[in-house]
């Protein structure tokens, strides 16, 4: 470290406890920055593409995942490194966007710095990298405006929009049922989805799993899953057409928030306030059953004697549902959520066309699917599959290819995939590149080639040539100026993605260019690291 | 070798490629290996000490117990315990067999690695091969649902065939006959709460029986009545000790004794209201959830009522589903509550304990399975063993399709999966042979665990198989020779097999797939 001495030779100092505090400046920072960054993206980069290999994580409590969805392996692996949090931060952001390209986007970056690192080393300034690499992505932004090509689909043909999804899931451990799995995101998006403003509310879907059973079982329920059950074992396990009531109050004697005490001191007061808990457990019911509701869904618990006369009463309850589940089944049944039993009316319920309570396996687990409710646009998408790392890693593929089906109800421009895109935007960037004088046209240069990066793992992950058939695509994109090559990593036997049916959103393209430029600028602009000492 | 990155936490460490795919491998390979000696009918016990206080010993077989008993640090290995746990909770058997297929596919899958072939590529063959596996399985199944003679005699031999590898085999007749018994009064609503299983030592295992009525193991309150004709039973889930006002920050504050006094008299007054509109409901039983304290119990042994305190929840539950009436907390209402009934309640011995019995109930479902045996050990390792037995017939009663045993469906499988590997070109086919080399690991096995010469009774096998395509040649493991599966009524689940087919090729892909294993830090414990 540094430090500068005063006319006695006494240090200045200048931070406090300067000499416990590493630090690194200059060129040596930056190129420390690219290096953390570079590890992080090197880890991700075999699993990019349909032939990308899986990460296995294990959680500090010992938990295992599986996984090879870029946004949810660098959140599991804990990154320390302050700029390997950045990179984290940037899959993150991409998946909170687009959802999707959450792996692309961390390779991109990487490449865009690996590329970067070489140009230090030529004597250039970070920042006119920096600017290099803005003008370029400009370039290619517009690039990608230039080939994209709109899609058309309608609720009656939802074809093209099964395609995409399916190009999302192939990459994922569900790629063998990927037409299943695409239709019933589709299908599960398009039931929520107002066309009109091209607008799709997520929070309406939601994916319930249960281990156990095969793959195939995975459906989509047109109502809500909730994994509970009838609160007394004695009520009926099936009901069909009944009026909801959803409460937020608990079926127990009443509890003000304020500090009280009730004082016993004579007999009578005894015997009346063992009268008034009684005739308070039944008019608790009886509001109930008056307002006309069939099936009682609460958010607390309930005491015995209420859950007796509940049951005496013909009324089936659930209790102990969370809060998010109460306001999805209060949106699907069109009820209103009740605080108070005074406020129970009957202009208040909801309506289910039926109720199920199903069991599954040899244990008692036991889940409630409720269904035909009026506001159908709340659908449960309700998955198996063999253990609980695959169940979990269907779900978060599940997850992908609902977002993709979202982004392009909102904006149905689409690029092709394979490296396509990538492909033809270097070959624009490069084009420009040779347009432009000064120090610009290396940085241009460099964020062509680091573009290319994405077809380059492609390839190598799919077990082909990566040079090869890169260069191979590269020159015939130029020939026929056809934006539609990629590579072919299922090794159909075409490198035309059109025919493949591989392609990706603009939006998510243009995200991940824009997120991996700005991450890449920031990275390069930082030229001291000051690290407070560890903890002792 | 494992790497520190410098990137991660610390501690942490990231194993990646060759490295990775190596220790995934090793691990499942070794949960395999671990398990392997305990499968078919020779198969071995193993031992297992609990690490907590008492150090309590488990002797079992059971592919699922061991693997949810051991501690398992290896990643991959715990994809193969969870497997094995999931495999128990869908069709209860085969817990042994999923484990062993799985690590016998990884087995093959490392050495096609260190050919230099993609593990996408293993993946995509094993895949095609289990699709073909998969309706081979299918065709060579049969249904005799629609014969109750013959579909009874499958059931038989099914439970014969599972109970032959566990510690009842001596008495796997008997256990047959029970399981199979039990399972067909449920009349194939698969409800196996209604089959209730008590174990109580002493005895022998062939003492064992199945009871047709409902079993309580509980004790009949002090000078009531021991025996009851016609019950009429109230089932409830009520305080019957102090019967306390639930009405929150009541309490009682007084300024003499005498005032106490009252009080106590009024709480006194209230339990004995409660129990006269108990009685009023005109029963002979009552059997609460909860404790019944003495003056409630003395009350109820005056009216002549039978009061059995303290059933626990899933007891109160099977007992209300058993005796048809409604599990009952409020009281005010005696008209509309619906009773449960039985024919006869008594209290019998069985060994030197006193138990409660219930015969005649309205659910003809129900039944109670004692099992005797010299110690907690072995009872619990014939619980165990019951339990597999009673999910297999479970899900045979469901899915009636049935396949042979002793490897008979695993030699089928390989030789179509083979044939399908002959037609295939590229380097998949490699992928297929090995899955069908996997296949033919589980007979292999069974004849090894049985102290068999393996190679050659595989390989008579697959050549009766080769010359008649409609073999019903398995492993005959008493004889040591290939048999005729048949004839020695050796039958497995359909389901079962399947679900071992599906599950583990499913979980051989999942640990194929893995390139890279990043392990956090170990959370610090304080």
């Amino acid at each position: 470290m540094s430090l500068a001495f005063d006319e006695y030779g006494r240090p200045f100092i200048i931070l406090r406890e300067q000499e416990r505090k590493s630090r690194v400046k200059g060129i040596e920072a930056v190129k420390a920055s690219i290096m953390a960054a570079k590890t992080v993206a090197r880890t991700l980069r075999s699993s990019l593409g349909p032939k990308g290999m899986d990460k296995m994580l294990q959680s500090p409590d010992g938990d295992v995942t599986i996984t090879n969805d870029g946004a949810t392996i660098l959140e599991m692996m804990e990154v320390e490194n302050q700029i390997g949090k950045l990179m984290v931060e940037l899959s993150k952001s991409q998946d909170h966007e687009i959802g999707d390209g959450t792996t692309g986007v961390v390779v991109l970056a990487g490449a865009l710095l690996e590329h970067a690192e070489s140009l230090l080393d030529m004597g250039m300034h970070p920042l006119r990298i920096a600017e290099g690499y803005e003008m370029a992505c400009k370039v290619a932004t517009e690039n990608l405006d230039k080939i994209k090509t709109r899609f058309e689909f309608s609720r009656d043909d939802i074809e093209p929009l099964v395609k995409t999804c399916m190009t999302t899931l192939s990459s994922k451990v569900v790629g063998r049922l990927k037409l299943q799995m695409a239709e019933i995101c589709v299908k599960a998006v398009l039931a929520v989805a107002d066309l009109e403003r091209r607008d799709v509310n997520l929070d309406l879907i939601k994916v319930e799993g249960k281990v156990g059973g095969k793959m195939e079982d995975t459906r989509l329920v047109e109502g809500i899953v909730i994994d509970k059950e009838f609160s007394h074992p004695q009520m009926p396990k099936e009901l069909s057409d009944v009026k909801v009531a959803i409460l937020t109050c608990p079926f127990e004697p009443p509890k003000p928030k304020t500090k009280h005490k009730v004082d016993i001191d004579t007999v009578e007061k005894f015997e009346a306030l063992r009268d008034a808990e009684r005739t308070y457990f039944t008019d608790m019911v009886q509001r109930c059953k008056d307002s006309g509701a069939q099936l009682v869904i609460c958010q607390w618990g309930f005491d015995d004697e209420a859950n007796h006369l509940l049951m005496h009463q013909d009324l089936p309850a659930v209790r102990w549902v969370g809060g998010v589940e109460i306001e999805l089944l209060a949106m699907a049944t069109g009820a209103r959520i009740v605080p108070r039993f005074e406020e129970l009316s009957q202009d208040k319920l909801g309506f289910a066309g039926s109720v199920k309570e199903v069991g599954f396996g040899t244990t008692k687990d036991k889940m409630l699917v409720i269904e035909g409710c009026p506001n159908l646009k709340a659908v449960t998408i309700f998955v198996r599959g063999g253990n609980r790392m695959v169940l979990d890693e269907i779900k978060r593929s599940l997850h992908d290819a609902i977002c993709v089906a979202r982004n392009l109800v909102r904006d149905n421009a689409i690029v092709y995939g394979g490296g396509a895109a990538e492909i033809s935007c270097a070959l624009a960037v490069e084009e420009e590149a040779d347009k432009v004088t000064g120090v610009e046209h290396y940085a241009m240069r460099a964020f062509s080639d680091a573009l290319q990066a994405v077809p380059l793992a492609l390839a190598e992950n799919s077990g082909l040539p990566p040079i090869e058939s890169l260069t191979a695509v590269k020159k015939r994109q130029l020939e026929e100026s056809n934006p539609y090559l990629g590579i072919d990593c299922n090794d159909v036997g075409t490198n035309d993605m059109r025919a493949q049916n591989v392609f990706e959103t603009v939006i998510g393209k243009k995200q991940q260019l824009f997120l991996a430029t700005q991450v890449c600028k920031m990275i390069l602009k930082i030229d001291d690291v000051i690290k407070p000492s560890e903890f002792e | 070798m494992s790497q520190q990155s410098g990137i991660l936490q610390q501690g942490a460490t990231e194993e990646r490629g060759e490295n990775a795919r190596m220790a995934s491998f090793v691990g499942a390979v070794a949960v395999a290996d671990l398990v392997k000696s305990t499968l078919g009918p020779k198969g071995m016990d193993k031992i297992l000490q609990s690490m907590g206080r008492g150090q309590e010993v488990t002797i079992t077989n059971d592919g699922a117990t061991i693997l949810k008993s051991i501690y398992v640090d290896n990643p991959a290995a715990k994809v193969l315990v969870d497997i094995s746990k999931v495999q128990d909770d869908e069709v209860g058997d085969g817990t042994t067999s999923v484990v062993v297929f799985a690590g016998e596919l990884l087995r093959e899958a490392e050495q096609l690695v260190n050919q230099k072939v993609h593990p996408m590529t293993i993946i995509a063959g094993y895949r095609e091969a289990c699709d073909c596996a998969r309706s081979v399985l299918e065709s060579i199944s049969f249904n005799h649902q629609a014969d109750p003679v013959l579909f009874r005699a499958d059931l038989l031999n099914i439970a014969k065939t599972t109970l032959s590898s566990k510690i009842l085999t001596v008495d796997k007749e008997h256990f047959a006959n029970l399981a199979v018994d039990a399972i067909l009064r449920l009349k194939g609503s698969g409800n196996l709460e209604a089959i209730h299983v008590i174990k109580k030592t002493g005895g022998t295992l062939q003492e064992s029986f199945l009871d047709e009525g409902f079993i309580l193991d509980k004790k009949i309150g002090v000078g009531q009545p021991k025996r009851i004709e016609d019950a009429r039973i109230l089932v409830a889930n009520t305080p019957m000790d102090t019967d306390k006002i639930k009405i929150y920050g009541a309490r009682v504050r007084v300024d003499s004794m005498a005032k106490v006094a009252d009080i106590e008299a009024a709480e006194k007054e209230k339990m004995r209201a409660k129990v006269r509109k108990i009685i009023d409901h005109g029963i002979n039983c009552f059997i609460n959830r909860q404790l019944i304290y003495n003056l409630p119990e003395e009350m109820f042994a005056d009216a002549g009522v039978m009061a059995i305190e303290h059933a626990d929840f899933d007891g109160i539950e099977r007992l209300a589903l058993v005796l048809g009436g409604e599990i009952v907390s409020t009281f005010d209402d005696p008209e509309t509550v619906k009773l449960g009934r039985c024919k006869m309640i008594e209290e019998i011995m069985i060994g030197e304990d006193r138990l409660i019995h219930f015969s005649g109930v309205a659910l003809g479902e129900a039944c109670t399975i004692v099992l005797r045996g010299a110690s907690t050990h072995i009872l619990d390792e014939a619980e165990r063993s019951l339990h597999d037995a009673l999910c297999v017939l479970k899900e045979t009663v469901a899915d009636a399709r049935v396949v042979f045993g002793g490897g008979w469906p695993e030699i089928r499988m390989a030789k179509a999966v083979e044939e399908l590997a002959s037609r295939t070109p590229g380097k998949k086919a490699m992928a297929m042979e090995a899955f069908a080399r996997a296949l033919r690991a589980l007979p292999t096995t069974i004849c090894d665990n049985a102290g068999l010469d393996s190679a050659e009774i595989v390989a008579n096998l697959k050549a009766a198989h080769g010359a008649d395509a409609d073999s019903r040649m398995g492993v005959d493991v008493v004889r040591g020779e290939a048999g005729d599966m048949a004839e020695l009524g050796i039958y497995e689940s359909f389901r079962v097999r399947q679900q071992v087919l599906l599950s583990g090729t499913e979980a051989s892909e999942i640990i194929l797939r893995v390139d890279d294993i990043i392990k956090c830090a170990p959370r610090r414990r304080g």
